[in-house]
Parts: C-alpha cells; sequence; structure tokens
C-alpha cells in the first residue's frame, strides 16, 4: 500500500457525509458506554494494571505455555496445529474441512481467520463459510470487509443495511424495524446452522493449564458454530495464551467493559473438549490452529512485545480522532484504529503498511484507555524511528524504507540550528522580516490548504528580552 | 531432529531476550458479602439485561414454573429427565399435566434429534450457580443435560439454587476449584441473546433464546 | 515542590521555539506574571527547542543532540518553567526515555525532575490569586493533548482562569479531543488534521465564546488559523496573555 492509496482512501473516506456521521454517532456512544462501565477511576486503574500485569507475566513465558497449551488440548482430545503464515493456516482449515463427508461452513466472528483471508480462500475450493455474526453477516452480503474489530458493520446505518436484506436476502422484504431485521437474519442463518457440517471460531483466550478455550459473544452464533456442527476449527493468534483460569476473570472484565460498555457479555464458552462418552451433543473433532504470522517476529523484540498484550477489545478505535473521522476501511489493512497502526506495519512491514504509523498525532486517547496498557505512542515513534533507522540489524521488518536524502537534511539541518543560538537568532530573525514572503510550497502550503499562513512576531521573544534586559543566569 | 513448524515457531520464540516475569499478585480476598445481598445484585444485574428473574421457596418452584409456562401458551418443554429438577418435573407433570405443555426428553444425540431440537418452544436446565457481581448464572452441561437445550429453543428457564451464588467469578473457580477437571463446555449466561450491530440499537433473540427466565430457588 | 515548600527565590525560564518566534508577547506576559510574585526569572539565551517535532517524527538522534543543548543551557538547580503543556511533557516525560542507555542520562533525569508547566507552576507553587480588572468577556479552554494526558494540568490553567471575576468560562462539548495539531502529522496528513481542527474550531464557535484559550501555542496557532481560513469571528490567545492582560495595572 502506497502513502498515495492511503491519502486517497482518506480522502474519500472524509468526504463521505454519511460514513462520517455514522462513526461519530457510534464511537461517541462507545465513549459513553466505556466511562459508565468503569465509572470508579482508582478500581478501572487497578483492574487495568493487573492486565497489563497478566498480559506481560504470560508474553514472558509465551514458549512455555504454548507447549503446556498444546499438552493440555492434546490431552483433552483437542487436535492442535501450528501454522507459521496464513496460508499455512487456510491450508490445514481447508484439510480438516475435506476430510469430512460434507463442506457446509459456518462461521463465527475471528480477526484471525480476516488476518487469513479465509473465506476468500475457501471459496477459491469451491467451499462458502457463511458469516453468521450479525454484523459480519451484513457485510459479507455486501462483499465487504470488516470496518471496526467489535462491530463489523458500524459503518452502516440502518437504512443502508435495510437495502442490503432487501437486495441481498432472499425473500426479505424492505424493512428498516432493527427487530424484523433481526429476525430476517435469525431465519436464515438459523437453517444454516442446522445444514452445517464444520463450524470455524476465534478464541478469546486459551487457558495453558487446563486446554480450555474461552470464547465470548452476545449474540449466540458462536455457540452455535462450536456446538451444533460435528466439527469445530478454532483459529487464534499465538499470543492468545493465558496460565490459568483465574487470568480469566479480570480479563473478561476488561475486555468487555472496554469493548461494549458491559459488566459481562451473555455467553461465556468455555470450551475443553469434543463431545465425551454419552454426550449427545458438541462436534465429534475441535482443532486448534495456532498462527504465527510474524508475531514471533514482534515477540523478538521486548519493546515491540508490547503490541501482543492486546486482547481485541477495540476501545483504542472508538476513542481515535482519526479512526472516528476515516472509518475501518481507509487503514487499508486487517486491523483499523491505533492497534492496527502498530499491528498492521510489523506484520506486512513497513514498506507496506508504514503511512499508518505516521497518520497519528499522538494525542494519547487510545493508551489512556487501553484495558492492558499497550503506549501506543511511544510504539508508533519506534516504528517511525525503525521507518527512517539506518541501522542494519533490526528485527522489524522494512526496517529503513522510508531513508531518503531531504528529510535527513532537513532534520540535520533542524537540529544544527538548534544546537548553535546565534545562527538560530539570526535566521529567526530573517523570516521575522521576511516569513511572510516564504513561498506556499511543500508543508507551508499543505498547512495552508487548511490555515491562514503563521505569522512570524517582527521581533523573537530572545530579542525583546535582550531587550528588556532580563539576564541569562 | 524434526523441522515442524511448531519447532521452528517455538525455537523463534525462545531464541527472544526475556526474563520472566511473576504472575501478578492475588488481590486480596474481598469479605464475602452476605447472602441476601449477592441474590439482590444476580437479581438486578440479570433484569437489566432482560432476563425474567423470580425468587420462589424452594417448595413452590413447580408451581411457579407451571405458571410461567401457561401464561406463554408453551406446547413443548425440552428437559433432562436424568436431573433432579427433571426427574422432579416428571413426576409433577404425571401426577397433572393439564394446560401444561409435553414434556420432550434430548431423546438422543443431536444428529438424530436435531428437528425436533429446533421445533421445540423452551427448555428448562439446572444451573449449577451464578455469579454475583456480573450476574450470570453458570450452567455445566453434560450427559444428562445437554449443551443445546439452553441455547437452541427460544425460551430458556435456568433453575438456580441460591446457595450457589458467587460473589465473584474467581471465587466460583476457586470454591468449585473447577481448574481439577473442566466439563467438555462451561457456560455463563447473563441473558437472552442480543445484538446491537445495527446502528447500536439492541435487539433480542438473535440466535439463542429470546427469552432467559431463572428461576432462584431459597 | 508543593504550596508547602517556600517559594523559590530564582526560576529559568524556557520559551519554546513557537512562543519565541510567533507569540512572543506570551512568553514576556508568562515571565511578568512570575516576576509579579516576587520571583526572578532567568532565561538562557542559549536555549532553542525541546526537540519534540524529531523525536515524534523518527529522528531521535538528532532530537537527542537538541535536548542535550537544552540540558546544558539550564545548568543551575532551580525550576524551569515552561507555557506549554506538550514541551513540558517532552522535557519531564520523555527526555529520560530519549537518554536511556546515554552517558548524560543522570543530567536529564535531573533535569526533567526540575520541570514545571507555567500553570502548574503558577498554581501549585507560587499559590497565585488573581484579580480581574477587565469587562466581562465570554472565553472558552481548549485543552492540549499532552497537558491533559502527560502533565495532568488542566485543572491548574482552569483554576486561573475561574478566579477571573468578570470571565465566563464555557466548557467545549469535545474537550478531550485533539485539535490535530500533532507537529508534523499536520503537514505529512493534511487531509486528517484539517478534519479534526474543522471539527474543534466548530466546538469553539457553537460555545459562542469571543476568544479561545489555550496553553500550547502549536494548538493555537492551528485552531486560530484554521478560524481564519474560515472567516470565523473569534479569536484564540495563550494562557499567560490573557491571565496578563486581564490582571496588570494599565
Amino acid at each position: 500500500m502506497t502513502a498515495d492509496r492511503f491519502e486517497t482512501d482518506v480522502d474519500r473516506a472524509l468526504a463521505d457525509a454519511q460514513l462520517r456521521k455514522n462513526f461519530a454517532f457510534a464511537m461517541g456512544s462507545f465513549i459513553l458506554k466505556r466511562k459508565a462501565v468503569f465509572s470508579d477511576a482508582a478500581e478501572t486503574e487497578r483492574l487495568r494494571t493487573l492486565g497489563n500485569a497478566i498480559k506481560q507475566s504470560a508474553l514472558s513465558r509465551l514458549p512455555e505455555l504454548l507447549e503446556q497449551l498444546e499438552a493440555s488440548c492434546t490431552r483433552n482430545g483437542i487436535r492442535v496445529h501450528w501454522a507459521e503464515t496464513p496460508a499455512v493456516a487456510n491450508r490445514i482449515v481447508l484439510e480438516v474441512i475435506e476430510s469430512h463427508a460434507g463442506t457446509r461452513v459456518v462461521k463465527g466472528k475471528s480477526m484471525v481467520s480476516e488476518e487469513m483471508h479465509l473465506n476468500a480462500f475457501l471459496a477459491t475450493h469451491g467451499i462458502e463459510a457463511i458469516e453468521t455474526d450479525l454484523g459480519e453477516f451484513i457485510i459479507q452480503l455486501n462483499g465487504e470487509t470488516p470496518s471496526h474489530i467489535i462491530v463489523p458493520a458500524i459503518h452502516k446505518n440502518k437504512a443502508q443495511i435495510s437495502k442490503i436484506f432487501h437486495e441481498k436476502v432472499p425473500g426479505a422484504p424492505y424493512t428498516e424495524d432493527v427487530a424484523e431485521l433481526t429476525a430476517i437474519a435469525r431465519r436464515t442463518l438459523r437453517r444454516r446452522f442446522q445444514e452445517a457440517t464444520v463450524g470455524v471460531s476465534g478464541v478469546n483466550f486459551a487457558v495453558a493449564e487446563t486446554g480450555t478455550l474461552c470464547l465470548v459473544e452476545n449474540e449466540g452464533n458462536g455457540r452455535m458454530c462450536t456446538t451444533l456442527p460435528s466439527v469445530h476449527i478454532a483459529v487464534m493468534g499465538l499470543e492468545k495464551v493465558v496460565e490459568t483460569l483465574e487470568d480469566l476473570p479480570p480479563l473478561l472484565r476488561l475486555l468487555t467493559g472496554s469493548a461494549t460498555g458491559q459488566l459481562v457479555t451473555t455467553y461465556v464458552n468455555l470450551i475443553t473438549s469434543p463431545r465425551r462418552e454419552g454426550e449427545k451433543d458438541g462436534p465429534q473433532e475441535v482443532h486448534l490452529v495456532i498462527l504465527d504470522n510474524g508475531r514471533s517476529r514482534i515477540y523478538a523484540d521486548p519493546e515491540l512485545r508490547q503490541t501482543l498484550q492486546c486482547v481485541r477489545c477495540g476501545t483504542c478505535l472508538n476513542h481515535c480522532p482519526v479512526y472516528t473521522r476515516i472509518g475501518g476501511h481507509a487503514y487499508g489493512f486487517v486491523y483499523p484504529g491505533p492497534i492496527g497502526k502498530i499491528l498492521n506495519p510489523q506484520v506486512e512491514g513497513l514498506d507496506k503498511a508504514g503511512p499508518l504509523a505516521t497518520a497519528s498525532s499522538l494525542c494519547g486517547a487510545c493508551e489512556e484507555v487501553c484495558p492492558v496498557k499497550i503506549p501506543i505512542p511511544a510504539l508508533l515513534r519506534r516504528l517511525r524511528n525503525e521507518s527512517y533507522s539506518t541501522a542494519p540489524d533490526s528485527a522489524v521488518l522494512g526496517h529503513g524504507c522510508r531513508q531518503n536524502l531531504t528529510e535527513r537534511l532537513a532534520w540535520k539541518g533542524w537540529a544544527f540550528l538548534n544546537t548553535h543560538p546565534r545562527l538560530n537568532r539570526w535566521v529567526t530573525a530573517l523570516l521575522g522580516a521576511f516569513g511572510e514572503y516564504l513561498p506556499p510550497a511543500g508543508p507551508l502550503e499543505r498547512w495552508m490548504r487548511y490555515r491562514t499562513e503563521p505569522m512570524f512576531a517582527p521581533k523573537s521573544l530572545h530579542r525583546r528580552i535582550k531587550e528588556e534586559g532580563l539576564t541569562d543566569e | 531432529m524434526s523441522d515442524t513448524a511448531r519447532d521452528r515457531i517455538l525455537d523463534r520464540l525462545r531464541r527472544a531476550p526475556r526474563s520472566e516475569l511473576p504472575r501478578p499478585a492475588a488481590a486480596a480476598a474481598a469479605a464475602a458479602p452476605q447472602r441476601a445481598a449477592m441474590l439482590a445484585r444476580l437479581k438486578s444485574l440479570l433484569e437489566a439485561m432482560r432476563a425474567e428473574v423470580h425468587v420462589v421457596p424452594a417448595a413452590d418452584w413447580l408451581p411457579r414454573l407451571k405458571e410461567i409456562l401457561r401464561a406463554r401458551s408453551i406446547k413443548t418443554l425440552l428437559y433432562a429427565p436424568d436431573t433432579g429438577v427433571g426427574a422432579e418435573l416428571s413426576a409433577a407433570w404425571e401426577a397433572d399435566a393439564s394446560g401444561l405443555p409435553d414434556l420432550v426428553p434430548y431423546g438422543g444425540p443431536v444428529e438424530t434429534f436435531k428437528d425436533q431440537l429446533f421445533a421445540v418452544d423452551a427448555a428448562v436446565t439446572t444451573a449449577a450457580g451464578a455469579v454475583a457481581d456480573t450476574g450470570a448464572i453458570i450452567l455445566r452441561p453434560g450427559p444428562h443435560e445437554p449443551r443445546l437445550m439452553s441455547l437452541v429453543p427460544s425460551i430458556h428457564i435456568a433453575v438456580l439454587p441460591s446457595a450457589a451464588i458467587f460473589p465473584s467469578l474467581g471465587d466460583a473457580m476457586r470454591e468449585g476449584r473447577w481448574s481439577a477437571d473442566m466439563p467438555t463446555n462451561l457456560l455463563l449466561i447473563s441473558g437472552p441473546s442480543k445484538t446491537a450491530d445495527i446502528e447500536l440499537t439492541l435487539a433480542f433473540g438473535v440466535h439463542g433464546p429470546k427469552e432467559l427466565i431463572v428461576l432462584i430457588l431459597e | 515542590m508543593t504550596q508547602e515548600s517556600p517559594k523559590p527565590s530564582k526560576v529559568y525560564f524556557f520559551s519554546t521555539c513557537l512562543i519565541d518566534a510567533f507569540y512572543p508577547d506570551a512568553g514576556l506576559a508568562a515571565i511578568r506574571l512570575i516576576e509579579r510574585e516576587g520571583v526572578r526569572v532567568a532565561f538562557p539565551s542559549g536555549q532553542s527547542c525541546c526537540g519534540q517535532p524529531a523525536y515524534n517524527s523518527g529522528f531521535p538522534a538528532e532530537a537527542r543532540a537538541v535536548a542535550r543543548r537544552q540540558i546544558q543551557a539550564f545548568r543551575e538547580d532551580i525550576p524551569i518553567v515552561v507555557p506549554s503543556g506538550s514541551c513540558a511533557g517532552m522535557m519531564k516525560h520523555h527526555y529520560p526515555k530519549l537518554f536511556a542507555g546515554e552517558n548524560d542520562l543522570p543530567q536529564a533525569q535531573a533535569f526533567s525532575g526540575r520541570v514545571f508547566e507555567w500553570s502548574e507552576f503558577m498554581v501549585q507553587v507560587l499559590g497565585v490569586r488573581l484579580e480581574d480588572r477587565g469587562a466581562p468577556l465570554r472565553v472558552t479552554w481548549h485543552s492540549s493533548c499532552h497537558a491533559m494526558r502527560e502533565m495532568q494540568v488542566i485543572g491548574h490553567s482552569k483554576d486561573l482562569i475561574r478566579q477571573l471575576r468578570n470571565v465566563e468560562l464555557v466548557e467545549l462539548a469535545h474537550e478531550h479531543e485533539c485539535c490535530g495539531f500533532g507537529g508534523t502529522f499536520a503537514v505529512k496528513h493534511p487531509a486528517i488534521s484539517g478534519a479534526l481542527v474543522n471539527d474543534k474550531v466548530d466546538d469553539i464557535q457553537r460555545t459562542g465564546a469571543a476568544r479561545v484559550i489555550a496553553g500550547d501555542c502549536g494548538c493555537l496557532m492551528n485552531i486560530t488559523g484554521a478560524a481564519a481560513h474560515r472567516g470565523l469571528p473569534f479569536t484564540g490567545q495563550h494562557l499567560a496573555e490573557f491571565i496578563w492582560e486581564r490582571t496588570h495595572d494599565g
């Protein structure tokens, strides 16, 4: 993705008044909901500190915990697969599906499956994976990708969704009544659940101690996908493992409160094994696909490793002034928002997703609310450093890709000026006298697209102070 | 030496510079709240999530259940005959089932029972416990009480002994010693199925039950 | 240093590069208001910029070179008062990170420990009391992101404004939202920055305030530039300049 394409997508999003209205409304609501459910500042701070500690402790033992998870899952009858890349993960999923009689697949919401572009891959093999989360269902009908981690269709308003249902769901009348739209989705998908042979899901947390997969949801489609079909395939990023069951309550509280402003989701689904002897339902086979896709490379850097603390709550998106205005699709990669700005460049390479790391004013709104205290602005700064870094041994993919003579000279010039006070005063005086004649080119032109020209003071403060007689020491 | 994806991934992780960070200290255990306070909180949170909550003396739960069923013109009620609740139901229906739905046992594996499962109006299950601070009931499906009972029918009725209400999820895990022996599937349920995916407007009964009715037995 | 400790007899003043070049009156006002409380102000002529522009743009070595110069210019162990939450935040919270692993890390840490944002210093250390001599006026306040989140001095800034009897302070509906300046962000991503500043300007306009007061000149330049571009009537002023205008004789 080039800087130009990003700018084009941004411009289009900014010009879309309906989009901006939809996002402004939705993000504003999320901000208020989160405030309400985390109203006790001291308790919230305690929880966030705890969430950060749990995640950091687990990450510090990641390989050991993954081994323990695999052993526990295997003991329970869950088949564990490892995939270094999305391509490998897709092949594993395909093989599991094709090794069974039926290939009707239903899917719960999973951002990792988006990373894998799983649906598109399965489609090339003649397998249709039906999205069952209402938001995902809507965008699948319309051939789109999710624009938010938690509410994938948030960029659409009711009228837009009604139109999609009417045009794309066979037999659906045009209605803007939310209860009726929901009923249409329920009817349509219920049939799919009954016919499905394979259910695919993500994983919110995987507990190493007991080999348990923890999934949270409000709709019930996740439980349908993981209980009704005879095969359940769970896909997860390798950073999702936690050590014990008791790590779950604080993380669930943080995730749920941050994602939707609730105390608890409608369903917390703890899966530990396939159907056991004597049980009448549940999948006969449960598979867990552990995906790397660059995470082990991110892990290698202790500072950037913090990226992997993310619990995918989406609250950084909700509080980001940039995301609120450009929406999720303009980011151009799987993960939008602040987490997307640090994750996508590290997975795809700074050369491919680099513009994302600069498209932030470093306002810090995300960091303030992140339930596991990821220092997003610091990591953005780090990625910016890496973009220009001349150090040969950096582990960050695409490092040094933005090196260019113009910027290097500009900053060296800036540093020279600001370390040579007399020269600095002389240049400032020059600008004070002639600054208004600077041609509106480059940065000045971009500034002046939305603002009047900044006016240099005829006499700088240094000069005025000298005239006032204030002393150095 | 095998060089699998697993080995390569774990190897890369092991080679990273790291120092083991200790697990965070467990928070000081809060004083256990009074039973009455926990029940009140549980009821209030469940109701806020649009569940219907009835607190009844243990001896009265069947008459209350019958009232609930009659009020809704429910024709078929899925139940688990091999549970305590199920056995009491069977006995009560045997005595007098006038105006009440037909009891339907989860007859066989879901592969053969599916059509009936999707056709029943309601299901009644036990609740193994509940969590007061976040407002959720705990279900432990098993051979006697299959998982889909609390998911497929439009109405789910759960019978919860009030003694099994825990202050928090952590307490439930510790006192129940969950980590020693996890069931196939363990569930927390806090209300009827819902979504806010359309303009953040709440809608109920998306894929799971449209109604959750909790009978808390004192 | 708190209100309990004695008032310092002398402090340093760090102008910030923006005040030096664009808003010298704000700098002078800030200095005069400190001097009025009986505190001597020293202004090292060797100062220039806190280094934040390079630090945020991916050029830490250049930022460090400039930061080092500032640390060397402010040698005495006295408070350093900074009329900007953004620059104060840079010096207080980011210098230790910028100098991690460097030989002069201890000097950087010592320097950082002496940094105060101007309104924080006026309220917390000097306990200033203000007497409003101006005509009735409605203003609104813009919180810079760093003043809010890093330095957490907004309470002090508003305290100063609220002491002015004839000034009506109306708060912004979206006070917590970034104005879109972000240093080089404004020129690297002009469209997004433009969208942010225009929303901020709309928010200010809706308060009916004649003037927006801010503690950061980057934000001020951004907001007033956008307002003027749109021909809107409200003006902007740095907090120190505003306080001086309202409270000095003659």
